[in-house]
């Protein structure tokens, strides 16, 4: 039973890591740029869901919608404003570009509110225990899932069926292609930007929820962890980012429950070892020979 | 229709294209031979908008395209279809076409549209599920056609329609070149293969080393001995 109790903490932590790691690989897809502002991005998500809840007074969904738009207007900006005169430049220019983005959100914050931690109220969401077959569930945790769920499914709703999502896909696949077809990169890149962003500020939000405790640096570790699962389930695949962060989420409360909770996040980092000895393109990454 | 009015395209500090000069006229279908690296592609790239000329003009129904973002360009009648097919292998035949039609809004043409490329190319047809990475090579060039018209052009770029295709399909694709433009689509068509090109061209320009050295009716070129002897492997 507590094998499955564990199994529930990791879902949960491992959704949170998933719609991070969309972001990361949605963003590699297209720009092949390891943006390292995406966890930064999904701490301001979490200060804007606190700040809508406390200050606004919102309720869950209108604190988590509201996060979500400043964090995809925020995306947009970084990419306008510091990856774009650099897209062709140097990798390692807009590497080293994207760790400066990343302090500067971090201490810009901390220059602004000052480095304190906050505490999300625990009162947004019904926190109601279920006992299922002598598990213990919180309803919060379930409606953390769910809403990760939907937002998932969401995203793949927009990437394969609307128009900006293919657009997004030609992009990826071969820039100066879809160029040919009409397609406007620049405006797509955005468009990428600002969903990534948003799925990290939902994520924000949903952390806050879960873990109560948020400040300006919260958004490293998680950050770091979304990047080893968007390796492992394969850098800029979709679904990889989905199943590598969940996987991630269990690995981690399974190392926790076996009471090596010190491990956890030395764990992280020997999966994304053994994935770069092991299976460098990741879980689904395989490539696909095209016939000339 | 088209004009092309002393290019010259850089790439850094290489020049692709010296002083090229060239006119399309409706309903013609005109073609560009020359040697790898002679600046075929090049030219092509710099009409549908990826490259930019330093100097010279290229006029489109009297107006300087010269210069302007590609999905202008395509917004304009003119589609390209690249060297190498660039398919999109990882999305279906079917939404490649769908891509290709990126611009447009007008629901019931685009249907019309998908109809008549499933007539020009069957083989797409029965194939519309599967990804484009998985098909053949002549395939792709078929998908890679389909995807251009799509965009409903008045003006098609071919670059290298034969590139890599056994003799048989390569006499297919350009049937089916013949065939695009007997239905009113003006075609630009780049190649290697002289022999083909100059059988179904009105017009040609010989390129070489980013300079066009001959230009003249198909059947001129065809009978020059100049060409006979670089391109047409003949004595």
């Amino acid at each position: 039973m507590e094998l499955i109790q564990q199994l529930v903490n990791g879902i949960s932590l491992g959704s949170i890591y998933a719609l991070i790691a969309l972001g990361y690989t949605m963003v590699y897809g297209i720009v092949r740029l390891i943006n390292f502002a995406h966890g930064d991005v999904f701490m301001i998500g979490a200060f804007v869901g606190f700040y809508a809840i406390t200050g606004l007074h919102l309720g869950f969904f209108s604190a988590l919608l509201l996060a979500m738009a400043v964090c995809s207007l925020l995306g947009v900006l970084i990419e306008r404003i510091a990856y774009k005169p650099l897209r062709n430049a140097t990798k390692i220019a807009a590497l080293i570009t994207a760790i400066g983005v990343s302090l500067l959100i971090e201490y810009g914050v901390i220059y602004i509110r000052g480095a304190q931690p906050e505490a999300y109220p625990g009162t947004i969401l019904p926190d109601k225990k279920i006992e299922l077959f002598g598990v213990t569930i919180s309803s919060q945790s379930i409606l953390i899932l769910c809403t990760s769920i939907v937002l998932m499914i969401l995203l793949q709703l927009i990437v394969h069926k609307t128009k900006i999502g293919k657009a997004m896909r030609a992009v990826s696949h071969d820039a100066e292609a879809a160029r040919l077809m009409g397609i406007n990169v620049d405006h797509t890149i955005s468009a990428t930007f600002a969903i990534g962003s948003a799925l990290a500020g939902a994520a924000g939000v949903i952390f806050g929820i879960y873990y109560i405790k948020i400040e300006p640096l919260m958004g490293i570790i998680p950050g770091l962890k979304a990047f080893v699962a968007a390796v492992f389930g394969g850098i800029g695949i979709i679904p990889g980012a989905m199943v590598g962060g969940l996987a991630l989420g269990v690995i981690e409360a399974l190392v926790s429950g076996l009471g090596y909770s010190l491990w956890r996040d030395g764990v992280a980092f020997i999966v994304l070892i053994l994935i770069l000895i092991f299976r460098p393109s990741g879980l689904f990454g395989k490539n696909v020979r095209e016939k000339v | 229709m088209l004009k092309v009015e002393s290019i010259n395209v850089f790439y850094g500090n290489i020049q692709a294209l010296k002083g090229v000069s060239l006119e399309v006229k409706e309903g013609e279908i005109v073609t560009f031979i020359g040697a790898n690296g002679a600046g075929k592609s090049t030219l092509l790239k710099t009409i549908s908008g990826l490259l930019k000329p330093k100097h010279g003009d290229i006029l489109y129904e009297g107006q300087s395209i010269a210069g302007k973002a590609a999905q202008m360009i395509v917004k304009q009648g003119i589609s390209h279809v690249p060297e190498g097919r660039r398919i999109f292998a990882n999305m279906t035949v079917e939404e490649n076409l769908e891509l290709g039609a990126f611009l447009r809004k007008d629901k019931d043409g685009i249907r019309e549209d998908f109809e008549k490329v499933y007539h020009l190319f069957p083989r797409l047809l029965e194939r519309r599920k599967q990804l484009a990475g998985t098909l053949s090579g002549g395939e792709q060039q078929m998908l890679a056609m389909g995807r251009a018209l799509m965009a409903r052009p008045r003006l098609l770029l071919l670059d290298e329609p034969s590139m890599g295709l056994a003799p048989l399909l390569v006499k297919t694709i350009f049937r089916i070149i013949e065939e695009i433009n007997s239905f009113g689509t003006t075609i630009l068509l780049v190649e290697q293969n002289a022999n083909m090109a100059l059988s179904v061209a009105d017009r040609a320009y010989v390129i070489e080393s980013g300079r066009v050295v001959l230009s003249g009716s198909a059947e001129e070129l065809n009978a020059s001995e100049q060409v006979k002897m670089a391109y047409l492997g003949g004595h």
